[in-house]
Protein backbone atom coordinates (compact mmCIF):
# COMPACT_ATOMS: atom_id res chain seq x y z
CA UNK A 1 0.00 0.00 0.00
CA UNK A 2 1.27 3.80 -0.88
CA UNK A 3 -0.42 5.44 1.92
CA UNK A 4 2.61 7.27 2.86
CA UNK A 5 2.06 11.12 2.80
CA UNK A 6 -1.85 10.06 1.77
CA UNK A 7 -3.70 13.37 4.12
CA UNK A 8 -7.28 12.57 5.35
CA UNK A 9 -9.10 15.32 6.59
CA UNK A 10 -11.56 13.52 9.53
CA UNK A 11 -13.99 16.38 11.08
CA UNK A 12 -17.27 16.01 13.22
CA UNK A 13 -20.24 18.19 12.01
CA UNK A 14 -22.76 16.60 14.74
CA UNK A 15 -23.09 18.57 17.92
CA UNK A 16 -23.33 15.11 19.80
CA UNK A 17 -20.17 14.34 22.46
CA UNK A 18 -19.70 11.00 20.62
CA UNK A 19 -16.09 11.23 20.34
CA UNK A 20 -15.62 7.42 19.94
CA UNK A 21 -15.79 6.52 16.75
CA UNK A 22 -14.11 9.15 14.84
CA UNK A 23 -11.15 8.37 17.23
CA UNK A 24 -11.20 4.65 16.76
CA UNK A 25 -11.24 5.10 12.63
CA UNK A 26 -8.22 8.14 12.71
CA UNK A 27 -6.24 5.71 14.42
CA UNK A 28 -6.96 2.61 12.69
CA UNK A 29 -6.12 5.18 9.51
CA UNK A 30 -3.26 6.19 11.28
CA UNK A 31 -1.77 2.50 11.81
CA UNK A 32 -2.46 1.82 7.88
CA UNK A 33 0.15 5.01 7.02
CA UNK A 34 -2.10 8.27 6.42
CA UNK A 35 -1.58 11.72 7.74
CA UNK A 36 -5.08 11.95 9.46
CA UNK A 37 -5.96 15.80 9.81
CA UNK A 38 -8.16 15.77 12.91
CA UNK A 39 -10.26 19.01 13.32
CA UNK A 40 -12.71 17.95 15.93
CA UNK A 41 -16.03 19.32 15.91
CA UNK A 42 -16.26 22.06 13.16
CA UNK A 43 -18.91 24.08 10.75
CA UNK A 44 -18.78 23.61 7.58
CA UNK A 45 -16.91 26.47 6.58
CA UNK A 46 -13.83 25.17 8.49
CA UNK A 47 -14.16 22.00 7.17
CA UNK A 48 -13.91 23.50 3.66
CA UNK A 49 -11.30 25.64 4.40
CA UNK A 50 -9.15 22.90 6.28
CA UNK A 51 -9.67 20.86 2.60
CA UNK A 52 -8.22 23.44 1.29
CA UNK A 53 -5.35 24.29 2.93
CA UNK A 54 -4.52 20.77 4.32
CA UNK A 55 -4.16 19.58 0.95
CA UNK A 56 -5.97 16.30 1.74
CA UNK A 57 -6.87 13.78 -0.35
CA UNK A 58 -9.74 12.35 1.11
CA UNK A 59 -11.95 13.82 3.81
CA UNK A 60 -14.30 11.42 6.36
CA UNK A 61 -17.44 12.95 8.33
CA UNK A 62 -18.73 12.22 11.52
CA UNK A 63 -22.24 13.44 10.87
CA UNK A 64 -24.01 11.97 14.31
CA UNK A 65 -27.02 12.27 13.02
CA UNK A 66 -27.23 15.76 11.83
CA UNK A 67 -27.75 15.48 7.73
CA UNK A 68 -28.23 18.56 7.51
CA UNK A 69 -25.16 20.26 8.46
CA UNK A 70 -23.25 17.15 6.76
CA UNK A 71 -24.84 17.90 3.72
CA UNK A 72 -24.31 21.78 3.76
CA UNK A 73 -20.11 20.37 4.55
CA UNK A 74 -20.05 17.59 1.47
CA UNK A 75 -22.01 20.49 -1.07
CA UNK A 76 -18.94 23.36 0.54
CA UNK A 77 -15.89 20.91 0.00
CA UNK A 78 -17.81 19.49 -3.01
CA UNK A 79 -17.26 23.27 -4.62
CA UNK A 80 -13.76 23.99 -3.42
CA UNK A 81 -12.63 20.72 -4.23
CA UNK A 82 -14.33 18.95 -6.48
CA UNK A 83 -11.91 16.29 -6.89
CA UNK A 84 -11.51 15.27 -3.41
CA UNK A 85 -13.82 12.19 -2.45
CA UNK A 86 -16.02 12.71 0.82
CA UNK A 87 -16.97 9.48 3.11
CA UNK A 88 -19.31 9.76 6.40
CA UNK A 89 -19.80 7.78 9.13
CA UNK A 90 -21.66 7.97 12.72
CA UNK A 91 -25.32 7.82 13.11
CA UNK A 92 -27.26 7.51 10.03
CA UNK A 93 -30.50 7.33 9.35
CA UNK A 94 -31.41 5.22 6.90
CA UNK A 95 -33.47 7.71 4.92
CA UNK A 96 -30.08 9.91 5.41
CA UNK A 97 -28.02 6.80 4.02
CA UNK A 98 -29.58 7.18 0.54
CA UNK A 99 -29.86 10.92 0.39
CA UNK A 100 -25.76 10.60 1.11
CA UNK A 101 -25.22 8.00 -1.07
CA UNK A 102 -27.37 9.71 -3.71
CA UNK A 103 -24.93 12.78 -3.45
CA UNK A 104 -22.13 10.33 -4.36
CA UNK A 105 -20.14 9.99 -0.94
CA UNK A 106 -19.49 6.78 0.67
CA UNK A 107 -21.46 5.38 4.11
CA UNK A 108 -20.20 3.57 6.93
CA UNK A 109 -22.75 3.12 9.55
CA UNK A 110 -22.61 1.91 13.11
CA UNK A 111 -21.19 -1.67 12.95
CA UNK A 112 -19.09 -1.08 9.81
CA UNK A 113 -16.12 -3.09 10.29
CA UNK A 114 -12.89 -1.07 10.85
CA UNK A 115 -10.65 -2.54 8.31
CA UNK A 116 -13.46 -2.11 5.18
CA UNK A 117 -13.17 1.94 6.16
CA UNK A 118 -9.14 1.58 6.24
CA UNK A 119 -9.89 -0.37 2.37
CA UNK A 120 -12.26 2.21 1.37
CA UNK A 121 -9.75 5.29 2.40
CA UNK A 122 -7.21 2.99 0.63
CA UNK A 123 -9.09 2.88 -2.21
CA UNK A 124 -9.99 6.52 -2.43
CA UNK A 125 -7.29 8.20 -1.92
CA UNK A 126 -5.84 6.35 -4.50
CA UNK A 127 -3.26 4.07 -2.57
CA UNK A 128 -3.79 0.97 -3.37
CA UNK B 1 18.71 17.57 -7.33
CA UNK B 2 21.97 17.94 -5.55
CA UNK B 3 23.98 20.46 -4.91
CA UNK B 4 27.04 20.94 -6.31
CA UNK B 5 29.47 23.72 -6.70
CA UNK B 6 30.73 24.30 -10.12
CA UNK B 7 34.06 25.21 -11.08
CA UNK B 8 33.66 28.47 -10.63
CA UNK B 9 32.27 27.94 -6.83
CA UNK B 10 28.80 28.77 -8.37
CA UNK B 11 26.61 26.32 -7.16
CA UNK B 12 24.26 24.43 -9.34
CA UNK B 13 21.32 22.21 -8.53
CA UNK B 14 21.42 19.00 -10.32
CA UNK B 15 18.44 18.06 -12.08
CA UNK B 16 17.69 21.56 -13.04
CA UNK B 17 16.27 21.08 -16.75
CA UNK B 18 15.01 17.36 -16.01
CA UNK B 19 11.63 17.64 -16.53
CA UNK B 20 10.54 21.39 -18.34
CA UNK B 21 7.24 20.79 -18.51
CA UNK B 22 6.39 19.73 -14.54
CA UNK B 23 9.08 22.50 -13.79
CA UNK B 24 6.76 25.13 -15.74
CA UNK B 25 3.54 23.73 -14.20
CA UNK B 26 5.10 24.21 -10.17
CA UNK B 27 6.12 27.67 -12.07
CA UNK B 28 2.63 28.63 -12.86
CA UNK B 29 1.40 27.50 -9.44
CA UNK B 30 4.07 30.08 -7.48
CA UNK B 31 2.63 32.39 -9.37
CA UNK B 32 -0.92 31.64 -8.08
CA UNK B 33 -0.07 30.93 -4.86
CA UNK B 34 1.96 34.74 -4.86
CA UNK B 35 -1.39 36.08 -6.03
CA UNK B 36 -3.34 34.79 -2.58
CA UNK B 37 -4.40 31.31 -4.38
CA UNK B 38 -4.51 29.31 -0.97
CA UNK B 39 -5.27 25.96 -2.84
CA UNK B 40 -1.76 26.54 -4.95
CA UNK B 41 -0.14 27.65 -1.94
CA UNK B 42 -1.02 24.20 -0.27
CA UNK B 43 -0.76 22.22 -2.80
CA UNK B 44 2.82 23.61 -3.57
CA UNK B 45 3.46 22.82 0.41
CA UNK B 46 2.89 19.15 -0.52
CA UNK B 47 5.13 19.00 -3.29
CA UNK B 48 7.87 20.52 -0.97
CA UNK B 49 6.69 17.53 1.76
CA UNK B 50 7.24 14.58 -1.08
CA UNK B 51 10.67 16.13 -1.42
CA UNK B 52 12.90 15.46 -4.56
CA UNK B 53 13.10 16.86 -7.63
CA UNK B 54 9.54 18.61 -7.46
CA UNK B 55 10.93 20.30 -4.41
CA UNK B 56 13.41 21.61 -5.79
CA UNK B 57 11.71 23.19 -8.39
CA UNK B 58 10.05 24.55 -6.53
CA UNK B 59 13.10 26.22 -4.16
CA UNK B 60 14.29 27.72 -7.03
CA UNK B 61 11.30 29.58 -7.86
CA UNK B 62 11.87 31.06 -3.74
CA UNK B 63 15.14 31.28 -3.86
CA UNK B 64 15.41 35.25 -5.59
CA UNK B 65 13.06 36.64 -2.47
CA UNK B 66 14.42 38.91 0.04
CA UNK B 67 13.20 37.66 3.37
CA UNK B 68 11.51 40.09 5.36
CA UNK B 69 8.53 37.95 7.18
CA UNK B 70 8.96 37.47 10.65
CA UNK B 71 9.11 34.20 12.57
CA UNK B 72 7.70 33.13 15.77
CA UNK B 73 8.22 29.36 17.28
CA UNK B 74 6.38 27.65 20.20
CA UNK B 75 7.82 24.89 21.76
CA UNK B 76 7.73 22.93 24.78
CA UNK B 77 6.95 19.19 26.36
CA UNK B 78 3.67 17.21 25.17
CA UNK B 79 0.34 18.79 26.51
CA UNK B 80 2.27 21.54 27.70
CA UNK B 81 -0.91 23.78 26.18
CA UNK B 82 1.04 24.81 22.78
CA UNK B 83 -1.91 24.24 20.73
CA UNK B 84 -4.10 25.58 22.65
CA UNK B 85 -2.02 29.09 23.26
CA UNK B 86 -1.23 29.41 19.50
CA UNK B 87 -5.20 29.41 19.01
CA UNK B 88 -5.30 32.38 21.50
CA UNK B 89 -2.08 34.18 20.30
CA UNK B 90 -3.70 33.81 16.72
CA UNK B 91 -6.47 35.98 18.74
CA UNK B 92 -4.49 38.53 19.30
CA UNK B 93 -2.27 38.70 16.30
CA UNK B 94 -5.28 39.18 13.93
CA UNK B 95 -7.10 41.59 16.71
CA UNK B 96 -3.71 43.13 15.53
CA UNK B 97 -4.62 43.66 11.65
CA UNK B 98 -2.00 40.95 11.27
CA UNK B 99 -2.22 38.31 8.55
CA UNK B 100 -0.81 35.32 10.19
CA UNK B 101 0.45 31.42 8.59
CA UNK B 102 0.83 28.76 11.09
CA UNK B 103 3.02 25.51 10.56
CA UNK B 104 1.74 22.75 13.29
CA UNK B 105 4.07 20.17 13.78
CA UNK B 106 3.20 16.86 15.09
CA UNK B 107 4.83 13.35 14.87
CA UNK B 108 4.92 10.36 12.20
CA UNK B 109 4.64 6.95 13.61
CA UNK B 110 8.26 5.41 13.59
CA UNK B 111 6.35 1.72 13.04
CA UNK B 112 3.45 2.80 10.15
CA UNK B 113 4.75 6.30 9.15
CA UNK B 114 1.41 7.58 9.87
CA UNK B 115 0.23 10.57 11.53
CA UNK B 116 -2.43 11.43 13.77
CA UNK B 117 -1.93 15.66 13.37
CA UNK B 118 -4.61 16.82 16.15
CA UNK B 119 -3.18 20.58 16.33
CA UNK B 120 -6.36 21.90 14.82
CA UNK B 121 -8.51 20.36 17.22
CA UNK B 122 -7.20 23.27 19.71
CA UNK B 123 -7.46 26.38 16.88
CA UNK B 124 -11.64 26.55 15.85
CA UNK B 125 -11.57 30.27 16.63
CA UNK B 126 -9.65 30.95 13.66
CA UNK B 127 -10.18 28.00 11.37
CA UNK B 128 -12.13 29.79 8.52
CA UNK B 129 -10.57 33.34 9.01
CA UNK B 130 -9.11 34.50 5.60
CA UNK B 131 -6.57 36.12 7.74
CA UNK B 132 -5.20 32.47 9.42
CA UNK B 133 -3.79 29.74 7.44
CA UNK B 134 -2.87 26.86 9.35
CA UNK B 135 -1.22 23.61 7.75
CA UNK B 136 -0.82 20.61 9.78
CA UNK B 137 2.92 18.89 9.52
CA UNK B 138 3.58 15.66 10.29
CA UNK B 139 7.38 14.91 11.02
CA UNK B 140 8.07 12.07 8.87
CA UNK B 141 11.37 11.28 10.46
CA UNK B 142 12.60 14.06 11.42
CA UNK B 143 14.17 14.23 15.10
CA UNK B 144 14.49 17.74 15.60
CA UNK B 145 10.92 18.80 16.60
CA UNK B 146 10.12 20.07 13.05
CA UNK B 147 9.33 18.15 9.74
CA UNK B 148 11.97 18.22 6.57
CA UNK B 149 10.11 20.29 4.79
CA UNK B 150 8.86 23.30 7.56
CA UNK B 151 12.24 25.04 6.78
CA UNK B 152 10.87 25.28 2.62
CA UNK B 153 7.32 25.77 3.58
CA UNK B 154 8.18 28.80 5.93
CA UNK B 155 10.16 30.44 3.02
CA UNK B 156 7.11 29.45 0.54
CA UNK B 157 4.64 31.04 3.36
CA UNK B 158 6.90 34.36 2.98
CA UNK B 159 7.72 34.38 -0.59
CA UNK B 160 3.42 34.59 -0.33
CA UNK B 161 3.83 37.33 1.59
CA UNK B 162 2.67 36.37 4.63
CA UNK B 163 4.52 38.77 6.96
CA UNK B 164 3.76 36.99 10.69
CA UNK B 165 4.69 33.12 10.52
CA UNK B 166 4.08 30.85 13.85
CA UNK B 167 5.71 27.42 13.83
CA UNK B 168 4.38 25.13 16.22
CA UNK B 169 6.80 22.10 17.10
CA UNK B 170 6.50 19.18 18.12
CA UNK B 171 5.69 17.98 21.67
CA UNK B 172 9.67 17.92 23.01
CA UNK B 173 12.02 16.95 25.50
CA UNK B 174 15.28 18.75 26.04
CA UNK B 175 17.32 18.55 22.66
CA UNK B 176 15.12 18.82 20.04
CA UNK B 177 15.88 22.58 18.79
CA UNK B 178 15.56 22.93 15.30
CA UNK B 179 13.58 25.74 16.18
CA UNK B 180 15.92 27.72 17.28
CA UNK B 181 17.71 27.82 13.96
CA UNK B 182 14.63 28.25 12.24
CA UNK B 183 12.63 30.82 14.11
CA UNK B 184 13.44 34.80 14.69
CA UNK B 185 11.38 34.50 18.82
CA UNK B 186 11.68 31.51 20.29
CA UNK B 187 8.95 30.86 22.93
CA UNK B 188 9.02 27.53 25.43
CA UNK B 189 5.85 26.57 26.98
CA UNK B 190 6.30 25.37 30.49
CA UNK B 191 3.69 24.52 33.32
CA UNK B 192 3.38 24.48 36.97
CA UNK B 193 4.89 21.75 38.42
CA UNK B 194 7.20 21.06 35.44
CA UNK B 195 10.48 20.63 37.44
CA UNK B 196 12.80 22.28 39.57
CA UNK B 197 16.02 24.31 39.52
CA UNK B 198 18.52 21.92 38.38
CA UNK B 199 15.77 21.08 35.50
CA UNK B 200 16.07 25.28 34.74
CA UNK B 201 19.26 25.07 34.35
CA UNK B 202 19.99 21.97 32.15
CA UNK B 203 21.17 22.60 29.12
CA UNK B 204 19.12 22.23 25.84
CA UNK B 205 15.53 23.81 25.28
CA UNK B 206 15.94 26.13 28.56
CA UNK B 207 18.82 27.97 26.78
CA UNK B 208 16.89 28.83 23.36
CA UNK B 209 14.09 30.43 24.80
CA UNK B 210 13.36 34.25 23.87
CA UNK B 211 10.15 33.85 25.98
CA UNK B 212 8.97 31.26 28.67
CA UNK B 213 5.34 30.85 28.91
CA UNK B 214 4.44 29.24 32.06
CA UNK B 215 1.11 27.90 30.86
CA UNK B 216 -2.16 26.93 33.20
CA UNK B 217 -0.92 29.52 35.22
CA UNK B 218 -4.44 28.31 37.61
CA UNK B 219 -2.95 25.26 38.57
CA UNK B 220 -1.16 24.35 42.01
CA UNK B 221 2.82 25.00 41.84
CA UNK B 222 3.12 28.61 39.82
CA UNK B 223 5.33 30.44 41.98
CA UNK B 224 7.50 27.61 42.66
CA UNK B 225 8.16 26.92 39.08
CA UNK B 226 8.42 31.06 38.49
CA UNK B 227 11.28 31.36 41.04
CA UNK B 228 13.17 28.28 39.87
CA UNK B 229 12.87 29.83 36.59
CA UNK B 230 13.96 33.01 37.68
CA UNK B 231 16.95 31.40 39.58
CA UNK B 232 18.08 29.92 36.26
CA UNK B 233 17.93 32.84 34.62
CA UNK B 234 19.62 35.13 37.35
CA UNK B 235 23.19 35.10 35.92
CA UNK B 236 21.94 36.10 32.29
CA UNK B 237 22.52 40.10 31.81
CA UNK B 238 19.26 42.14 32.07
CA UNK B 239 19.09 42.62 28.79
CA UNK B 240 19.14 39.05 27.26
CA UNK B 241 16.89 37.76 29.89
CA UNK B 242 14.15 35.80 28.57
CA UNK B 243 10.50 37.28 29.82
CA UNK B 244 8.56 35.46 31.84
CA UNK B 245 4.82 35.32 31.35
CA UNK B 246 1.44 33.53 33.25
CA UNK B 247 -1.02 32.37 30.37
CA UNK B 248 -4.13 30.29 31.02
CA UNK B 249 -4.29 29.56 27.32
CA UNK B 250 -7.85 27.50 27.48
CA UNK B 251 -9.22 31.09 29.08
CA UNK B 252 -7.21 33.13 26.60
CA UNK B 253 -5.90 34.88 29.51
CA UNK B 254 -2.71 35.86 29.30
CA UNK B 255 -2.62 36.16 25.81
CA UNK B 256 -2.51 39.75 25.13
CA UNK B 257 0.99 39.92 27.62
CA UNK B 258 2.69 37.32 25.12
CA UNK B 259 1.92 39.24 22.27
CA UNK B 260 3.56 41.96 23.42
CA UNK B 261 5.90 40.33 24.71
CA UNK B 262 6.76 39.13 20.99
CA UNK B 263 6.57 42.28 20.29
CA UNK B 264 9.07 43.95 22.52
CA UNK B 265 11.31 40.79 21.45
CA UNK B 266 11.61 41.59 17.69
CA UNK B 267 12.22 45.40 18.51
CA UNK B 268 15.08 44.36 20.62
CA UNK B 269 16.72 42.03 18.52
CA UNK B 270 16.07 44.28 15.11
CA UNK B 271 17.03 47.34 17.11
CA UNK B 272 20.46 45.50 18.24
CA UNK B 273 21.46 44.13 15.19
CA UNK B 274 20.88 40.54 16.22
CA UNK B 275 18.09 39.72 14.29
CA UNK B 276 20.20 39.75 11.19
CA UNK B 277 22.91 37.17 12.65
CA UNK B 278 20.07 35.09 13.81
CA UNK B 279 19.16 34.71 10.35
CA UNK B 280 22.20 34.21 8.85
CA UNK B 281 22.11 30.96 11.16
CA UNK B 282 18.87 30.49 9.86
CA UNK B 283 19.99 29.75 6.61
CA UNK B 284 23.34 28.22 7.49
CA UNK B 285 21.20 25.94 9.23
CA UNK B 286 18.86 25.45 5.90
CA UNK B 287 21.41 24.82 3.71
CA UNK B 288 22.81 22.01 5.91
CA UNK B 289 19.77 20.65 6.45
CA UNK B 290 19.08 20.95 2.66
CA UNK B 291 22.39 19.02 1.67
CA UNK B 292 21.71 16.47 4.47
CA UNK B 293 18.47 15.49 3.31
CA UNK B 294 19.92 14.92 -0.14
CA UNK B 295 22.70 12.59 1.23
CA UNK B 296 20.42 10.95 3.39
CA UNK B 297 18.50 9.97 0.29
CA UNK B 298 21.70 8.96 -1.21
CA UNK B 299 22.00 6.39 1.76
CA UNK B 300 19.13 4.71 1.16
CA UNK B 301 19.29 4.17 -1.97
CA UNK B 302 23.34 2.66 -0.94
CA UNK B 303 21.50 0.65 1.69
CA UNK B 304 19.24 -0.70 -0.67
CA UNK B 305 21.75 -1.94 -2.92
CA UNK B 306 24.42 -5.22 -2.21
CA UNK B 307 27.24 -3.46 -1.70
CA UNK B 308 26.04 -2.67 1.93
CA UNK B 309 25.13 -6.76 2.16
CA UNK B 310 28.22 -7.88 0.98
CA UNK B 311 30.38 -5.26 3.28
CA UNK B 312 27.88 -6.84 6.23
CA UNK B 313 28.81 -10.26 5.06
CA UNK B 314 32.13 -9.54 4.88
CA UNK B 315 32.41 -8.24 8.53
CA UNK B 316 30.32 -11.07 9.61
CA UNK B 317 33.30 -13.69 8.13
CA UNK B 318 36.08 -11.69 10.29
CA UNK B 319 37.33 -10.39 6.78
CA UNK B 320 37.44 -6.73 7.54
CA UNK B 321 36.80 -4.20 10.35
CA UNK B 322 33.97 -1.75 10.83
CA UNK B 323 36.47 1.79 10.14
CA UNK B 324 37.24 -0.45 7.18
CA UNK B 325 33.70 -0.96 5.73
CA UNK B 326 32.54 2.19 6.26
CA UNK B 327 35.17 3.35 3.88
CA UNK B 328 34.56 1.23 1.31
CA UNK B 329 30.53 2.82 1.66
CA UNK B 330 31.59 6.03 2.08
CA UNK B 331 33.58 5.77 -1.63
CA UNK B 332 29.80 4.28 -2.89
CA UNK B 333 28.58 6.87 -1.40
CA UNK B 334 30.53 9.64 -2.96
CA UNK B 335 30.23 7.70 -6.53
CA UNK B 336 26.37 7.29 -6.47
CA UNK B 337 26.19 11.19 -5.62
CA UNK B 338 28.34 11.83 -8.37
CA UNK B 339 26.70 9.31 -10.87
CA UNK B 340 25.03 10.60 -13.70
CA UNK B 341 21.72 9.16 -12.91
CA UNK B 342 21.38 11.53 -10.57
CA UNK B 343 22.45 14.94 -12.61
Amino acid sequence: MKTAGKRILMAKTGLDGHWRGPTVVAKALRDAGFEVIMIGMARPEEVMQASIDEDVDLVGLNIGGHVDVAVRAIGMVREARPEVPIFVGGVVPPHAKRKLESLGVEVYPPGSQLPDIVAAAVRLTGAA
Amino acid sequence: MLLRCGLRGQPEILGAGMNPELEQQLQGELERARKGDRGALARLISVLERGGYGAACVERGLSARAADSYTVGITGAPGAGKSTLVNALLGEMVADAQRVALLAVDPSSPLSRGALLGDRVRMHSHAASPAVFIRSMASRGQLGGLAVATRSARRLLEACGWPLIMIETVGVGQVELDVASTTDTVVVVLNPGWGDEVQANKAGLMEVADIFVINKADKAGLEATRRDLEGALASLPQQRRPAIVETVATEGRGAVDLWAAICAHRQAIEESGELRERRLGQLRAELRGFVEAHLEVALDELFATDCADLQLAAIGRGAVDMPAAGDVLLAELWSLVNSPKRR
